[in-house]
């Protein structure tokens, strides 16, 4: 499939800040399953520079802005072409080792609740099936947090989000892998793009989902908000720990000004007409 | 050198300027205290030293009622007030540890010895402390930090800027004692020139100790407009506004050359020099002697806001 | 070490100068020493221990010697085991053979909590993650020394090591013109060549070397600011610095400097909150993409405290077997985890003879000295110990050498430990001495400055 992408960020500072610093993670990632036909990363009045590929595998940009900074416009533009490699993630380069997937942050660290919702998942799969294990786990957190936007915060962890039994892929990604981890499967958190076509059945255009790694063919993807595994309609971007470590843009502004953040995303398929796209506030 | 670094040094010398400001102020209101009430009075008198502090509200906010004692605690001891010589002599030595480093050992022991020692006051009975002892302390503490750091320090960066800040606190701090006797003549405009006039006005030569130098110089005629002459215009008085904004200029001058760039402070500052160096008493009381204060007090500050923007803010390019 | 009159050859002279001094001399003496270090500010805490800032360490007068060939040989022991630590971390955070060879547990080493999978992938300059090794060890026989622990962040301490000599100096010249003491005030100058010696690739010209610390309210702001100004570099705070374009500046008064090669003293989460804590007001937003991308070098590393954990530890040895082909020449002392069944079981069986440590601790705090604890303070930790078995490991207590101390009687033995501070840079140096921490009490073998320790000057005699 061939994706057309925009994302555009806007930040805004009242008053301006003494200056602005980002980290991006916004360019997909290089492996069997998409081919980047043409990508840009712009933002202006920027200072770019300490850029590199991270240990798993991710392209990594530094942008700043020295002020007095109003506002930060970060334009993200590109064309893909995308392949379904059924949610395994084939080719691509990575120098972290798996078992450093296992150790929890505070958004995936499982509680009670998590470890008996893992526990259940798994009472009737093989204990030698790793694959079955991992989509049990997925069908789990996918029927215990409904989703239901508004509900959560950038601060939900896994657990709270299962005690509400409602989120947003954030939430499902990191009860995911908080069952994951806690059943002894490394886990980590995927930030990207889908283009959920005119049938409504996916939720956003930015998106996130979790990989597992499973011994014998290594990581593959989960989205338990849209119950599948990633095909060609998903562009990853990158990965992390959690939502905070896998964030696209982390940035601190120096300053006391109030910043206020608008997001606009738009993805569609290069090949037929019709779009869809989504702003959130 | 790093600008946290010169901000530092900057703000030692100004804090320990601006205790130094406090007790002479201090003796200020004391002495004009000791006259009688003629139209004004005594209250007045201690009114016209807090204003000049700048501390007249956090004062009437914590106290109320002006009595001398409260003026004596809250300029000296209070911590609450940011610039009682409590809180600037903990704040130089602060500064000063944070860069120990860049300083001697005898202006850092100058500096600690000082923060010791208002400890050990702060702990004394007050009946045990009188005024003088107060402020002779300050006098002859400040006076062993700047000594020691025009003695030892070297003369690099650093020097500049401690200098710097010394210069425009000691400005500043000038224009305001001056400024006392706006507040205390200004409802009893019929006092210019009587003998209760002169009298304030040599408690203000005194505490400025430039009674006698005023003496020696204008041959002991005193009256307004050559006081006015002695404590604004007059280079040989060291403690002059035209003293200080040269002095300013010369250490930024230096910095200008060492970086081998001047920029907005320099400027700023040259404008200062020229207009004072053309000025004359008469202008002053044309002007108004309270606004032209205010006037370079808000000079003072621009110029300190570009010695921030420049060198202490780290934000240039 | 100190057995009634038979002491070891170099410390019969000495006991004849402690023996000679009168009475009044040593007080006099020891409040000098006192009024010297109250003067210099030099403060009570070591790094991590916590404690007052204004408070003094104990200096002991009585130093503590090596003969030339004793300190040739615990030499050898100590690069050696800097340069095994450093193999280990390069290779943990690459290809991880040492792991893939079955030598060390991959869970140990990855899912560990110092593991920082930021770095994956790096390759410092030099190829070196800990810069500045210091290895706790202590003697428990003419040639046997045993490693306590490696510290590979940031070990503290060595203003002490410099200060001490200093001020022996001062109060005692004859002792050092009737001795032949190798000295140790090359020790700054050495610091700033070896981190000098790995600035980046990046770095044309002479690279600018910063300390960066966590600011002057820290405990151990003094050993930044002394160490800053005997290496003649900054000493800057988180503020001080900031990153534009590949690389990361210092703010002057000229404008930015570019900084080639920090040596920070604050923890790794607070380097950089758009890569660690996000909440950390100490660090340099973005820099750790720079560190990344090769613009600057952080020393110690990143990522370094997973070679100086109390569960790696003991694999120490293996790791020199492992990287450098050799037999280890200092020895670990033999440790059980409580997290293997019958390892707990062991040490649950005999708590009253073991030494049991967390396996985060420091600073003697969260310790159980078996021989010399109560009943009741054995059964609170064998209670800890089951709750939480993989916080502790145990060793058993060893027979800890003495060295002759001045106390409240005259001389009597304290037991003592030795911190000696190992460089890696291009080279590995190390300087002959260290620190003595000692404990004061009689018969304690704890020598943390929080709980009665001192400190001493470490002589060691040249050749």
């Amino acid at each position: 499939m061939r994706l057309t992408i925009s994302h555009e960020t806007v930040y805004r500072f009242n008053p301006p800040m003494r200056g602005v610093v980002q980290s991006h993670r916004l360019t997909p990632s290089q492996f069997e399953g998409q081919q980047v036909i043409e990508w840009q990363v712009q933002v202006d009045g920027a200072t770019r520079g300490a850029a590199f590929r991270d240990g798993a595998g991710d392209w990594i940009e530094t942008v700043t802005l020295l002020g007095p900074v109003s506002e930060v416009r970060v334009s993200v533009r590109g064309t893909i072409e995308t392949r379904d490699l059924a949610g395994v993630l084939r080719g691509h380069r990575e120098t972290v080792p798996p078992l450093a997937y296992l150790r929890p942050t505070i958004a995936t660290e499982a509680d009670k609740a998590l470890r008996a919702l893992a526990s259940r998942a798994l009472a009737d799969v093989p204990q030698d099936d790793f694959l079955a294990r991992a989509h049990a786990l997925s069908a789990a957190v996918s029927a215990a947090i409904r989703y239901s936007p508004g509900e959560t915060v950038a601060g939900t962890s896994a657990a709270q989000a299962l005690a509400q039994g409602m989120g947003v892929c954030q939430d499902h990604t990191h009860a995911l892998i908080a069952v994951a981890q806690a059943s002894d499967i490394p886990a980590r958190y995927v930030t990207g793009y889908l283009e959920s076509g005119s049938d409504g059945g996916a939720h956003e255009a930015s998106h996130a989902w979790a990989e597992l790694w499973i011994e014998g063919i290594g990581w593959i993807g989960f989205d338990p908000s849209n119950e599948c595994c990633p095909d060609d309609r998903y562009v990853r971007v990158g990965s992390g720990h959690d939502a905070e470590g896998a964030a696209p843009i982390r940035g601190v502004a120096e300053g006391t000004g109030i910043e206020a953040m608008e997001v606009d995303v738009r993805i569609e398929d290069a090949n037929s007409p019709g779009n869809q796209g989504q702003t959130q506030q | 050198m790093l600008s946290r670094t010169a901000e530092n040094l900057y703000w030692i010398a100004r804090f320990v300027e601006r205790a130094e400001t406090n007790a002479r102020l201090l003796e200020v209101g004391a002495r004009n205290a000791l006259i009688p009430n003629t139209g004004g009075g005594y209250r007045n008198d201690w009114e016209s030293v807090l204003q000049a502090s700048g501390g007249a509200v956090g004062f009437a906010e914590k106290y109320g009622d002006i009595v001398q004692r409260n003026v004596e605690t809250w300029m000296f001891f209070d911590r609450d007030n940011p610039n009682s010589v409590a809180s600037c002599i903990e704040k130089a030595r602060e500064n000063g540890r944070i860069v120990r480093t860049a300083l001697t050992t005898q202006v850092w022991d100058a500096l600690n010895i000082a923060f010791q020692e208002v400890q050990v006051f702060a702990r004394t009975e007050r009946s045990r402390l009188s005024l003088s002892d107060l402020t002779d302390w300050t006098l002859r503490t400040t006076a062993l930090v700047r000594g020691s750091a025009l003695n030892t320090q070297l003369r690099n960066e650093g020097y500049d800027f401690t200098n710097i800040g010394h210069y425009l606190e000691r400005g500043d701090s000038t224009a305001r004692m001056i400024d006392t006797k706006y507040f205390t003549l200004l409802p009893q405009i019929s006092f210019v020139g009587s003998g209760l006039d002169n009298y304030q006005w040599r408690t203000l030569l005194r505490a400025m100790s430039s009674n006698r130098a005023f003496n020696w110089a204008y041959g002991g005629d005193i009256g307004p407009p050559k006081i006015v002459h002695f404590l604004v215009l007059n280079r040989a008085c060291p403690r002059s506004l035209i003293s200080a904004v040269e002095g300013a200029n010369d250490h930024l001058d230096r910095l200008a050359r060492a970086y081998g760039r001047s920029g907005p402070a320099q400027t700023k500052v040259r404008a200062m020099v020229g207009e004072l160096a053309e000025m004359q008493v008469d202008d002053i009381f044309d002007e108004g002697l309270h606004e032209f204060l205010s006037r370079f007090i808000g000079d003072i500050a621009d110029l300190a806001g570009e010695v921030h923007g420049m060198y202490l803010s780290g934000d240039v390019r | 070490m100190f057995d009634a009159d038979a002491v070891r050859a170099p410390y019969s002279g000495l006991l004849d100068w402690s023996r000679n001094m009168p009475q009044e001399l040593r007080s006099l003496k020891q409040n000098e020493a006192e009024a010297l270090f109250r003067r210099i500010g030099i403060t009570f805490a070591v790094y991590g221990e916590g404690g007052s800032p204004d408070r003094l360490i104990p200096f002991d007068m009585f130093p503590r010697v090596f003969q030339a060939d004793e300190w040739a040989r615990l030499e050898r022991g100590v690069k050696q085991r800097a340069k095994a630590l450093n193999a280990f971390l390069v290779d943990v955070y690459g290809r991880g053979e040492i792991v893939k060879a079955g030598r060390i547990p991959a869970r140990l080493v990855y899912q560990n909590e110092a593991y920082e999978t930021a770095v994956c992938g790096i390759v410092p300059s030099k190829g070196v993650y800990a810069h500045i090794v210091g290895i706790d060890l202590v003697r428990t026989g003419p040639d046997e020394f045993f490693v306590l622990e490696d510290n590979c962040r940031t070990p503290s301490g060595v203003s002490y090591m410099l200060e001490n000599r200093e001020i022996m100096m001062r109060m005692f010249p004859g002792l050092f013109q009737e001795n032949r003491i190798a000295p140790v005030e090359n020790y700054p100058a050495l610091l700033r060549r070896t981190l000098a010696s790995v600035a980046p690739a990046k770095c044309d010209g002479t690279p600018r070397v910063v300390i960066l610390t966590p600011g002057h309210f820290n405990s151990a702001y003094y050993e930044h600011s002394f160490l800053a100004d005997m290496m003649g570099v900054e000493l800057v705070e988180g503020a001080d610095l900031f990153v534009e374009g590949d690389f990361c500046w210092m703010r002057t008064t000229e404008g930015p400097k570019k900084v080639d090669v920090i040596y920070r003293r604050i923890d790794d989460a607070f380097i950089d909150p758009l890569c660690f804590r996000p909440d950390s007001m100490l660090g340099v937003p973005g820099l750790m993409n720079v560190y990344r991308s090769g613009g600057v070098n952080i020393c110690s590393a990143p990522g370094a405290g997973v070679a100086d954990d109390k569960a790696i530890y003991t694999y120490v040895p293996e790791m020199i077997r492992f990287y450098l082909g050799e037999a280890p020449i200092l020895k670990n002392v033999p440790t059980w985890q409580c997290t293997k069944p019958e390892d707990c079981k062991y040490v649950l069986e005999h708590l009253d003879e073991l030494v049991v440590k967390e396996v985060h601790g420091s600073g003697g705090y969260g310790m159980l000295v078996g021989p010399r604890s109560d009943k009741a303070t054995i059964e609170l930790f064998a209670q800890k110990i089951r709750e939480k078995p993989w916080n502790y490991i145990a060793q058993p207590t060893l027979a800890l050498s003495t060295c002759p101390t001045f106390v409240e009687e005259g001389i009597a033995p304290r037991h003592v430990d030795l911190r000696p501070y190992c460089l890696v840079g291009e080279n590995i140096d190390l300087v002959p001495g260290g620190l003595t921490r000692v404990a004061l009490t009689e018969g304690s073998l704890v020598v943390n400055s929080s709980q009665g320790g001192g400190v001493k000057d470490t002589w060691v005699m040249a050749e």
